[in-house]
């Protein structure tokens, strides 16, 4: 069973509980952000949108919030949580992730379908793609620009935990042009683009589905 | 006591709000202008014993939640 | 000798006030007549006219008098559709004032049932070439859409944007939403049964934009200072997503009798409406309402506009099951009165009455038949057009018909996972079924309604219509929103009244009912009314395997104009309704057994324009010869002649188009075939990469 974090203001909350569900068929469900018990899930979606409105900085107040330290546990557990988009903002306010996200250097929000480049192959989510592999998925954000000081740029480079990086243009002005991160173990990510808007061709494209369906194999692995 | 903090962008870390407005002004005519910067400013009550308490308190807050320590660095005024 | 109150009313309407109810109104009954016989509230100029419209049709589950209408879309869904302006508030302060005016649409949509799935903006502004105002004005007003389409999760799926020195000092913010509901449980902007609860739910009513009620300042308020009373209505786009998350969950028990949103005229306006739709009356008291600041004065209160609230007419018992899940949301609320038997609106404060009314005087107001004078037909100058290719690229150039990129892409036109044809086609396409989409379609033409109101509505229908066939979609229900100077003045009504009389005779000819809509008055400056603005449009349905986009896909195909090109060049182009008729279905046939592989309507820039948009989507060019086309007519009325009634096909199977052309007397012929890297014409030809770049930079290079 997958959870899908919901917190107030969350978006898109229910486009990945479809994606599950309907399109990679596993089963999920919806995980209000008060008063739940996480113990049954083997696996946690953060999605994206505006929780609490963006407001102090996007994901800082729903990174506080007491079931973030569930969260933390399920990962320490080595289950695997994703954030997606406002969910990676949530994960790195919450220390999940190393470095944060701030402000477009355009000044501007941005929808738009970009290119990535596969960094890392290995993590319990990226371990479909191959390396190198250029994909194409479509990003949505006002603060989306990923920043980390040089020592954590080191230890993300050495570690191999830049897992997706802009290819061909930089949206939002991101470091090393970095679109989503995982942790040292691989079992978290955060990245930037949405996978769960790329995961069906008549949305425009499939490329995201199979960090899903890796989640899913990964889950079944380890029962 | 009467609490003032004040919050930027760690330096190294663009700034472009402050970059867009400056440019913004020196299109205006005001070419004489720069150095642009921002800062977001909080400010609250806090019900404490002593300025150096609430001081503890305001601080604790940024750490906890007011401020990320990757991009931001903060400073406090007890008044 | 009574004086006379200090309200905007006339003095026949302040007569037919103390008429109507039978003693002489006091000051807040009549600082609340003030706002409910406004226009803006209660059409006096407009609802004769409106009347004209058809309304009815098989598929109308909830038709015109409610916050929004109701079409049927399948045996299970209906699709909640409504379409509002927020003109004046984007002139004065134009983030705040779009973004409200989202936040408005989209509570006229919940408040019927439905979760709203999509928005789409028309804008209309100034010359922001040479007009700093409208440039401030058109980055803020986008600005505004996107912050709060994009914060509550409803993706702006389309739209368009005309730019013309009329809407220098009054830009037009039309905004459409539509919405999902379970056709067996849309809910009305009634509250039928006495003893129900009137529950207000949402933002802590404050002092917002109350400044523009001019009666209170003076008589009412001793001390309240104008500054803190803000003329602009605040936006909080988080609450008004908590406000559709909480409402999604109480659609869904059976709490509920009525809903409604409140937007223009405040509580006012929701309170009294929904009671008299209802044939009760109400009785409230004004101390229960949840408040954001203290000392409120009590006309303050009524007059109120604050933003993302919404009244509920709960069944009597059910409250406790509401608020269980507003609680769950942190979203504030209060029972503030009862439906009562009767048709009296009664407030009450520290338990006596301030206010007694019928409630037909608040919710009926009075019905004006102005004056109309005709404007006289101006002499038709054809522009002269010496070098064909130069004025091509200047039409690309054009921020009316240049890539509008920049606006499209600060919206999250792709959140909640729907969107399967996105910003940049001639319609919009958003996943309601596996197997079924719900299409938009948007048009208005300003200039040829300038020229000509009359022939201009029926252009903004048909025009919409065909943006909706373009991409396979078959037309369903029409809103509109009606945008006009001042009404007192009888030439700027009277374009209004034609206008009026044109829309309706192009409904009824295309059989699609109206089914909500929207009339903004006064929007002139100076003594300068706008262009005529009656913008339409029009939702559809399609088959999702069954969409078409207007990019050319493959090199070798052949093009197929469709449709009969006029030279009028510099007029409203005449529309024949037959025609259009005929050739939009033979477009939806076209489509549906798939035999074009790009279609695409043709309207601002004509043919030379039409087709360079459709090369620029694959980059992929094309050779044509216009000699082939409209024989005897210039060739600058060949290629920019905007005549109505064409698409442009590009097809594999010519024959069979033209087989079929001639078998709905369609005009039709193949006048060249696509591929290689130019835009060819036949009298000249331009590289597609140098005309592509004119026009994706047209829009974007005027604000940089």
């Amino acid at each position: 069973m997958i959870g899908v974090l919901e917190f107030p203001g969350s978006n898109c909350d229910y486009d990945v509980l479809r994606a599950l569900q309907d399109v990679v068929k596993t089963e999920a469900r919806m995980v209000f952000f008060k008063n739940q018990d996480l113990s049954d899930l083997d696996g946690l979606v953060v999605p994206g949108g505006f929780s609490y409105g963006d407001h102090l900085r996007a994901g800082a107040i729903a990174a506080k919030m007491e079931v973030m330290d569930k969260v933390k546990v399920l990962a320490a557990q080595s289950k695997p949580v994703l954030g997606i988009c406002n969910g990676f903002q949530i994960l790195c306010e919450s220390g999940l992730l190393p470095g944060a996200l701030t402000r477009n250097t355009s000044m501007k929000f941005i929808c738009k379908w970009v290119k990535l480049e596969v960094q890392n192959s290995t993590s319990a989510f990226t371990n479909l793609y191959k390396k190198g592999e250029i994909v194409n998925m479509p990003i949505a954000h006002g603060e989306g620009r990923y920043f980390c000081d040089d020592n954590t740029l080191k230890e993300l480079k050495k570690n191999n935990q830049i897992a997706f990086a802009y290819n061909g243009e930089n949206p939002n002005g991101s470091v090393e042009n970095i679109a989503g991160v995982c942790n040292r173990e691989g079992n978290v990510l955060g990245l930037m683009p949405h996978p769960e808007r790329s995961s069906e061709k008549l949305l425009g494209g499939e490329d995201g589905r199979r960090i899903f369906e890796a989640m899913v194999n990964h889950i079944k692995s380890k029962k | 006591m009467d609490v003032e903090i004040v919050v930027k962008l760690k330096k190294g870390l663009l700034n472009p709000e402050a970059k867009t407005i400056e440019k913004s002004l020196n299109l205006l005519g005001y070419k004489n202008v720069s150095d642009f910067d921002t800062k977001k400013v909080f400010l609250m009550k806090i019900d404490a014993k002593s300025a150096e308490e609430a001081g503890k308190q305001a601080d604790e807050m940024c750490r906890r939640i007011l401020v990320n320590p990757v991009i931001q660095e903060y400073e406090i005024t007890v008044k | 000798m009574i004086k006379r109150p200090n309200v905007s009313l006339s003095d026949g309407e302040i007569e037919l006030a103390r008429k109507r109810l039978g003693r002489e109104p006091n000051d807040i009954e009549w600082a609340m007549l003030d706002v409910m016989w406004s226009e803006h509230c209660c059409y006096k100029s407009s609802r004769k006219w409106l009347k004209l419209f058809p309304v009815d049709g098989k598929n109308v589950l909830l038709g015109v008098g409610d916050d929004c209408g109701v079409v049927k879309f399948d045996d299970r869904w209906g699709i909640a559709i409504g379409m509002e302006s927020h003109n004046h508030p984007s002139a004065i302060e134009p983030v705040a004032g779009a973004a409200t005016g989202i936040g408005g649409i989209v509570r006229d949509v919940l408040s019927k049932g439905a979760k709203p799935i999509a928005c789409i903006d028309s804008l209309r502004l100034g010359d922001i070439k040479h007009d700093e105002r409208s440039k401030y004005l058109f980055e803020n007003i986008v600005k505004g859409i996107a912050d709060y389409g994009n914060t509550i999760g409803i993706p702006t799926i389309g739209g368009e944007a005309e730019f013309d020195k009329s809407f220098n000092k009054n830009p037009l913010v039309n905004v459409v939403c539509i919405g999902l509901v379970d056709k067996d449980r849309i809910v009305h902007g009634s509250a039928p049964v006495a003893g129900d609860t009137m529950m207000l739910v949402g933002s802590k009513t404050g002092r917002d934009g109350i400044h523009g009620v001019t009666f209170a300042s003076e008589e009412l308020s001793g001390s309240s200072e104008e500054a803190s009373r803000p003329a602009v209505q605040i936006e909080d786009p988080f609450s008004e997503k908590l406000l559709i998350d909480s409402f999604v969950e109480i659609f869904q028990t059976d709490a509920v009798r009525g809903c409604k949103d409140l937007g223009g005229g405040g509580f006012t306006c929701a309170t009294s409406e929904i009671v008299h739709k209802g044939g009760k009356g109400a009785l409230i008291d004004i101390d229960k309402i949840h408040l954001r600041e203290p000392n409120m004065e009590l006309w303050e209160i009524i007059l109120s506009e604050t933003q993302e609230r919404m009244m509920l007419i709960v069944k009597k018992g059910c409250e406790g099951e509401v608020e269980k899940i507003l609680d769950k949301w942190d979203v504030p609320h209060a029972r503030i009165g009862v439906v009562t038997e009767g048709d009296r609106y009664i407030i009450k404060h520290n338990d006596k009455v301030i206010v007694n009314m019928p409630t037909h005087m608040l919710a009926e107001g009075p019905l004006f038949d102005r004056k109309a004078e005709p404007i006289p037909k101006r002499v038709i100058v054809k522009p002269k057009i010496k070098d064909l290719k130069k004025h091509l690229i200047s039409l690309l150039k054009d921020p009316n018909m240049a890539s509008k990129k920049w606006i499209y892409e600060q919206y999250d036109n792709e959140v909640q996972a729907r969107t399967v044809i996105k910003p940049g086609q001639d319609g919009s396409v958003t996943r309601i079924t596996d197997k079924e989409g719900a299409v938009l379609g948007t048009g208005c033409n300003s200039h040829h309604c300038a020229l000509d109101p009359y022939g201009g509505a029926k252009g903004a229908l048909a025009e919409a219509v065909r943006n909706v066939i373009a991409v396979g979609g078959e037309p369903l229900a029409i809103v509109d929103c009606l945008n006009f100077g001042n009404p007192e003045k009888p030439r700027a009504f009277w374009q209004f009244k034609t206008a009026a009389e044109g829309l309706a005779e192009a409904a009824k000819a295309f059989e699609i009912p109206v089914v909500s809509g929207n009339v903004s008055f006064y929007n002139e400056s100076e003594g300068k009314p706008i262009n005529p603005s009656p913008i339409v449009t029009v939702l559809g349905k399609v088959a999702l395997d069954r969409t078409m986009t207007m990019g050319i896909k493959d090199e070798g195909d052949d093009i197929i104009l469709i449709g009969e090109t006029k030279p009028e060049l510099g007029e409203s182009p005449k529309v024949s309704l037959e025609s259009e008729k005929k050739v939009d279905w033979m477009m939806l046939r076209l489509i549906e057994n798939q035999s074009v592989g790009a279609a695409h309507d043709l309207s601002k820039g004509g043919l030379g324009v039409g087709l360079a948009l459709m090369a620029f989507k694959r980059d992929i060019g094309f050779d044509v010869d216009i000699s082939k086309m409209a024989e005897g007519i210039p060739e600058a009325e060949k290629l920019f002649s905007e005549s109505h009634g064409r698409f442009v096909v590009v097809t594999k199977y010519a024959k069979g188009v033209l087989d079929a052309a001639e078998k709905y007397g369609v005009k039709a012929q193949v006048i060249g075939k696509t591929g290689g890297d130019k835009l060819s014409y036949g009298p000249f030809s331009v590289s597609l990469k140098e005309a592509k770049k004119a026009w994706e930079n047209g829009l974007e290079d005027l604000i940089i």
